[in-house]
């Protein structure tokens, strides 16, 4: 049962890791203009 | 979806304004509308027309890098506006910056974003933040209370359900304490202005079955609800995030439609120089100058000149009225033919504006006491909810359960009754509905407003750009093609309304070389030796013609036209009825409505109107207190009235009605007071109003049923004891998707009757509506 010290932690961490990607994305405006975004993508400059 | 588009619809609907826009300007002052960051970078937004795909996008900022001083260019595809940034220092030259869009191909106005929408943009990023701490706290919770479910019922030793309990505590509580601030928030807002609101049973739930799940916990108890507050929580933000949503994109659609009208003034600066302003920085004493063919921006008293004004989006008189130096001059009314100096007059008590918005506000007040389903549905919830707690928790008392169980049954049946669906029912349907109407050219200022709709027996219509076109057109009259179109090509050359009808009439034609206006009387111009003359009656020499056509079409004003000595004529122009009020009308009448048209025009023009539609109950030169009079009546009487209506002497018929609808050309204080704006040339948006309505009250009840039943069912098996954790996240999520499930059902479209013409009873194409995208 120790494994699960480890790997509920490790779970956690990986999900706190994809909250704080989410939070940062939305503070730097990155869901400001989502239409604009679909095309952007395929610029290549 | 691209509100933008329908700023063009609607900006080629009204050539004559755009007209003023595109005209040659003046040196412009822009100031207003720079903003410096802090290390000194100036920065401008502007609302841009004509974006559609991605080319564009890429044309527009490509086009702009080379400007010089330019750092960044920026374009929002979503709401349509660009934002530029300048390098540290440089000059902030927005003129540079819309001649490069121009030679682009597109239009643009700078624009200033208010401060509402600063607020409002930071609310909608803290609900968004709320929402993500919760869904990742009901996943993570989610994921170790299924643990305990399946080792409850199989082989998990009590430690480990214990350690995975106080995980799912770690996890829980801080994500509720973050992502539960809006509501924790709204309750005490609310409490303390004395209202009990949907946030109170809300923050009561989620804390009360935290402390709960915190003391099982602790006692090594077998359940623990740390996975129902979260999800909770979860849910009924995404309610607040799809409300949120919809506001703001309605809000940034009328923002651009108000920026691309570029309501500018013209200031008389004390050295004779002349310079364009925003509306924002004309002050009381300033004076201004109106041009032929301008909106009288603001009110004020005429310094020199005479003119003669349409009023007919102040106070809905179609007949031009003269004004001479010393008189009042309103904002909104239409500058005929002579140039105006006018200096502005701070808002008197006694000016018309201050009257419209006293009688507005009283109006206003009285609405928003009237109470919405919401509200309704709030009223009867909370007691019945805690009254069930209150008795479960006194029954098992009574049943000699202990203390410890009759308490941990009560908290199950506020957790069970948590108004996850209740929380949803509304704004998913309102969402839904609202999105189903923008693709129809209705922008809703209210979600309240639907079910307000649903309820409307009584329609009242406003003459005067509401029934009628805003813009005037040549209606009859006995005239060969080739003098229409001399005199449609002469009427190029002026900047008169009613010239910008005739020019209308004939098709393209290309304007006179060398046509000149003689300011206030009319336009001339020399051709092959003959003098062609367009304009007033006495500049033609047409007086006895004039009249003549005025016996004939009461209702409609004239402009006449002369080629050298020969025979002048005279043309009637007036406002002509949108091609398919006819049929709306009569679709309203046959649905068992009453409809009135309540005109502040002469009788002569209103009876015109009524004649043709068909309408008995008219009434003619009305006051805005009048109109306000007729409207309580109605109400008075039990009628639920639906005002429809655009001038500024509607605004408080709007205001005082059940439920309001203006045209996008209304002026700007109706537009504030009316619940939908729509789009377009046809008048088929009220039914689509009306259908809408109903629709989105039949489906808001049906979610409110659903709710109860669901309670029904719910809350006798918490107060049995009954819930386990899993039963409470199965019957909190499955009643959450069955009412989001069923508001989608409101984006169904009402169907279309084919619009017809009064007269020639021939099918007409109805105005490009914005193309269907997804809107939330």
């Amino acid at each position: 049962m120790n494994v699960l010290l480890l790997v509920i932690p490790l779970a956690l961490a990986l999900g706190t890791l994809g909250l704080f990607a989410f939070l940062w994305a939305l503070k730097s405006g990155q869901y400001d203009d989502i239409e604009g975004a679909e095309y952007r993508v395929l610029h290549d400059d | 979806m691209c509100c933008t588009d329908m700023a063009l619809a609607y900006v080629e609907a009204h050539a004559a304004w755009s007209e003023a826009n595109t005209r040659p300007s003046l040196g412009r002052d822009y100031a207003a509308f720079v903003s410096r960051a802090a290390d000194g970078a100036a920065r401008a937004e502007f609302a841009v027309e004509g974006v559609r795909c991605a080319a564009c996008m890429t044309a527009i900022e490509r086009g702009l890098a080379d400007l010089p001083g330019l750092a960044a260019a920026r374009l929002n595809v979503s709401d349509r506006r660009l934002s530029v940034t300048w390098q540290p220092r440089a000059e902030a030259d927005i003129a540079a910056v819309l001649a490069a869009l121009e030679g682009l191909g597109f239009t643009a106005q700078p624009f200033a974003p208010g401060r509402a929408s600063d607020a409002e943009a930071a609310e909608a990023k803290r609900l968004i933040r709320a929402l993500a701490v919760a869904g990742f706290a009901s996943m993570n919770v989610m994921l170790l209370a299924i643990s305990v479910w399946a080792g409850n019922v199989s082989d998990m030793p009590p430690e480990n359900r214990d350690l995975f309990h106080w995980i799912q505590a770690v996890i829980a509580l801080p994500a509720a304490a973050y992502a539960g601030r809006p509501f924790y928030e709204g309750a005490f807002r609310g409490l303390r202005a004395g209202r009990v609101s949907m946030d109170v049973p809300i923050t009561l739930g989620v804390v009360l079955t935290l402390v709960m799940s915190v003391v099982e916990s602790l006692s090594g108890a077998a359940h623990a609800y740390f996975d129902g507050a979260v999800m909770l929580l979860f849910f009924l933000l995404i309610g607040r995030v799809l409300d949120q949503t919809m506001r703001r994109r309605t809000r940034a659609c009328a923002e651009n439609l108000a920026a691309l009208r570029s309501e500018r003034a013209t200031l008389a600066e004390p050295d004779g120089g002349l310079r364009d302003v925003p509306l924002t920085e004309l002050v009381p004493g300033a004076r201004i100058l109106v041009r032929p063919g301008e909106r009288v921006p603001a009110d004020g008293l005429v310094e020199h000149g005479s003119s003669e004004l349409d009023h007919s989006l102040v106070t809905g008189e179609t007949a031009a009225v003269t004004v001479r130096g010393g008189e009042r001059v309103f904002a909104g009314a239409l500058n005929g033919s002579g140039a105006l100096t006018v200096r502005v007059t701070a808002s008197a008590g006694a000016s018309l504006l201050d009257e419209v918005e006293g009688l507005m506000r009283r109006a206003l007040e009285a609405r928003s006491r009237a109470l919405v389903l919401a509200d309704r549905a709030t009223r009867l919830y909370i007691p019945l909810v805690h009254a069930a707690a209150a008795l479960t928790l006194a029954g098992w008392l009574a049943a000699g359960a202990g203390w410890h169980a009759a308490l941990l049954d009560a908290v199950a049946v506020l957790i069970v009754t948590c108004p996850c669906a209740l929380g949803l029912a509304i704004p998913a349907v309102q969402v839904v509905a609202a999105g189903a109407l923008f693709r129809e050219g209705v922008l809703l200022n209210d979600g309240t407003a639907l079910e307000r709709f649903a309820q409307v027996d009584t329609v009242v219509f406003d003459k005067t750009g509401t029934l009628t076109l805003p813009e005037s057109t040549l209606c009859g009259g006995t005239i060969t093609p080739a003098a229409l179109e001399a005199a449609a090509r002469l009427a190029l050359s002026s900047r008169h309304p009613m010239a910008a009808a005739l020019a209308s009439a004939a098709g393209p034609v290309e304007p006179f070389p060398g046509a000149q206006e003689a300011a206030g009387l009319g336009v001339r111009a020399l051709v092959d030796g003959v003098e062609l003359r367009l304009g007033s009656a006495r500049f033609c020499g047409a007086e006895a013609e004039s009249a003549a056509v005025l016996a004939a079409h009461p209702d409609a004003s004239v402009i006449c036209f002369r080629a050298g000595e020969g025979a002048p004529a005279a043309f009637p122009v007036r406002q002509a009825l949108r091609p398919d009020a006819a049929e709306v009308v009569a679709t309203l009448r046959r649905s068992g409505r009453r409809v009135l048209i309540l005109s502040g025009d002469r009788s002569a023009a209103v009876e015109a109107v009524a004649t043709r539609l068909g309408v008995v109950d008219w009434s003619a030169g009305l006051t805005p207190q009048d109109k306000i009079a007729r409207i309580e009546a109605l109400a008075g009487a039990g009628h639920r009235v639906l005002m429809v209506g655009d001038g500024l002497n509607d605004a408080p018929a709007l205001a005082a009605a059940h439920a309001s609808l203006s045209p996008v050309t209304a002026a700007h204080v109706s537009q504030a007071a009316a619940d939908a704006l729509f789009l377009g040339r046809s008048l088929v948006p009220v039914l689509a109003v009306l259908a809408a309505g109903r629709r989105a009250r039949r489906l808001m009840l049906q979610n409110l049923w659903f709710s109860a039943a669901y309670n029904l069912v719910a809350v006798p098996m918490a107060a049995a004891g009954f819930l386990t954790p899993l039963i409470a996240a199965l019957a909190m999520s499955g009643s959450s998707l069955v009412v989001t499930l069923n508001a989608l059902r409101a984006r169904a479209t009402t169907p279309r009757p084919d619009p017809v013409l009064p007269d020639g009873g021939k099918v007409v194409e109805l105005p490009a509506l914005p193309s269907a995208g997804g809107v939330a």
